[in-house]
């Protein structure tokens, strides 16, 4: 469990964040919605410590990330895993090297260990046969599964992903979706993500966060969100016609349910 | 950390925050081997990398040098074999370490400036800081590391190759005889004189490596940054390596 408490960011005179706190579950699934400066990186920075906070605290299962000096982050640090928007992958380094680097970094392994745990992670995000190939050689979806990989081969507690579906197409994405909500459940991770993408919200939302203007100015989950009153959240996630048709047909159905009962 | 990268100030800030990275790239690394590994990859970018120019250069500087000398002598009563002592002189001394550096601030330092500055653009630093690797003992301490050992070794080449190229030239326009040359290499030898020309070498490679690294570890915004940051990179590497020269040759000469 992840739990931001009071957590403001500026930079220089910009309030970029300002009196955030949420609990983030384990086992589930906590996405970080806004519009685009909203405030949602900045907040996963903080919370992963690429950002100093400037005021409030970060709690990794109680204990306080912030107050911790290098050495004591680094620990924690070794039990997250990180999803970055473009896949952040090593350009030198080929499939099976950048999904070994933190295992070469870190473990004592022998060589054909750290090669099956290796092919073990490659295998769950589907992605056989490309151990040889380097990132220029990749399509979007599988410098994604790469990055996922990399991220859970060292058994995290903690999966942050930082925009997963930007520049994938729609189904894609879905897979992507489901890859990091299976790991989820599966390793029983506290996972938080960072997205825009609508489908994601609607489904994979165990919890989420809605930001605006960088203050939480929602927090529910994807089966409270069509019966969410906030103007801001309903202008962001139903910006479309077409979505806004479909909350409607959502809502009258929910109330139609909830009059039988 | 990240942070760093959005803040700006002035010359004391910049400074201030080179001298922590400097620092912090000699830190404890967290794996010897990988560190190793890291050192061997530099040193064939930076010293096997930068041979053939470097080779090149000193043979066409030397050539020159000796060519103009000679053809100063020409007429006067200096005997030509100085030509062969003034071209060692001026190799050993000033041209091998400051020219080869000048080379080594355009090719190495808008290679590491840029090479840093991708890795911080597409994430592949944070990357490295989120799974609790110093990233400058890991980035930066390797190619300090690997400039420490290799430019002096550039710089000998660059010497014996500037003082051979002398040879050949003064010898082919017949300006001065192979036997006279080597004579004149021969005079006078200081064995000091070969310590400065290595220490030179030794701080330029540190100077150059260690700023190009901090324009681009530090490099953020656009793609159009990593463009700047490798330009300055290279205007600052040359700037401060004929400063030291200045500063190594009033201490060292006195």
């Amino acid at each position: 469990m992840i739990e931001v408490k009071d957590l403001g960011k500026k930079f220089g005179s910009q309030q970029v964040l300002e009196d955030v706190s949420t609990i983030f579950e384990t086992g589930k699934n906590n996405l970080i919605i806004g519009k685009s400066g909203s405030g949602k990186t900045v907040l996963l920075k903080c919370i992963v410590g690429l950002l100093s906070p400037t005021v409030g605290h970060v709690f990794f299962d109680g204990k306080d990330y912030v107050a911790m000096n290098i050495d004591q982050k680094n620990e924690i640090r070794r039990e997250l895993g990180m999803l970055f928007q473009g896949g952040a992958l090593f350009d030198s380094l080929t499939v099976e090297q950048n999904v070994r680097f933190p295992l070469d970094m870190f473990t004592k392994m022998s060589a054909s260990e750290k090669l099956d745990r290796v092919n073990e992670v490659l295998k769950r995000v589907n992605l056989v046969n490309a151990n040889h190939k380097f990132p220029s050689q990749l399509s979007g979806g599988m410098q994604k599964r790469t990055g996922i990989a990399r991220a859970i081969v060292m058994n995290p507690k903690y999966l942050f992903c930082d925009e997963p579906n930007s520049g994938l197409d729609p189904q894609t994405s879905i897979v992507i979706d489901e890859l990091i909500m299976e790991i989820t459940e599966e390793y029983q991770i506290t996972t938080i993500t960072n997205t825009h993408d609508m489908n994601s919200v609607i489904t994979n939302g165990d919890k989420i966060i809605f930001l605006h203007q960088g203050k939480k100015h929602w927090e529910g989950t994807k089966e409270t969100l069509f019966m969410a009153e906030n103007k801001e959240l309903i202008d962001f996630i139903f910006a479309s016609d077409f979505l806004k048709e479909a909350r409607d047909v959502r809502l009258n159905k929910l109330k139609a349910k909830q009059s039988k009962q | 950390m990240a942070e760093y990268v959005h803040d700006t100030g002035g010359p004391l800030f910049h400074i201030g925050r080179y001298m922590l990275m400097v620092k912090r790239s000699f830190s404890n690394p967290e794996r010897a081997s990988m560190l190793w590994k890291e050192i061997l990859r530099q040193m064939s970018n930076i010293g096997v990398g930068s041979l053939v120019i470097i080779i090149l250069i000193s043979f066409f500087i030397g050539a020159v040098s000796a060519v103009q000398f000679a053809y100063n002598l020409s007429g006067s009563m200096v005997p030509m074999y100085f030509v062969g002592y003034v071209v060692k002189e001026s190799m050993i001394l000033e041209l091998a370490p400051t020219i080869s550096c000048l080379i080594l601030a355009g090719k190495v330092g808008s290679n590491l400036a840029s090479e840093l500055g991708t890795m911080r653009l597409t994430e592949q630093i944070d990357a490295l800081e989120i799974m609790g690797v110093n990233t400058f003992s890991y980035l930066i301490g390797p190619k300090l590391i690997a400039a420490l050992t290799m430019v002096p070794l550039l710089v000998i080449i660059s010497a014996a190759t500037g003082i051979g190229g002398g040879m050949l030239a003064g010898s082919f326009t017949g300006y001065v005889s192979i036997s006279d040359y080597t004579q004149g290499i021969l005079m006078n030898f200081v064995q000091k004189n070969i310590f400065i020309m290595l220490t030179k070498a030794a701080v330029f490679g540190f100077v150059l490596t260690s700023i190009s690294c901090y324009q681009g570890f530090y490099a953020h915004g656009s793609a159009i940054e990593i463009g700047k940051a490798s330009t300055r990179a290279v205007v600052l590497s040359c700037i401060m390596v004929l400063f030291a020269d200045l500063i190594l040759a009033w201490l060292l000469l006195n």
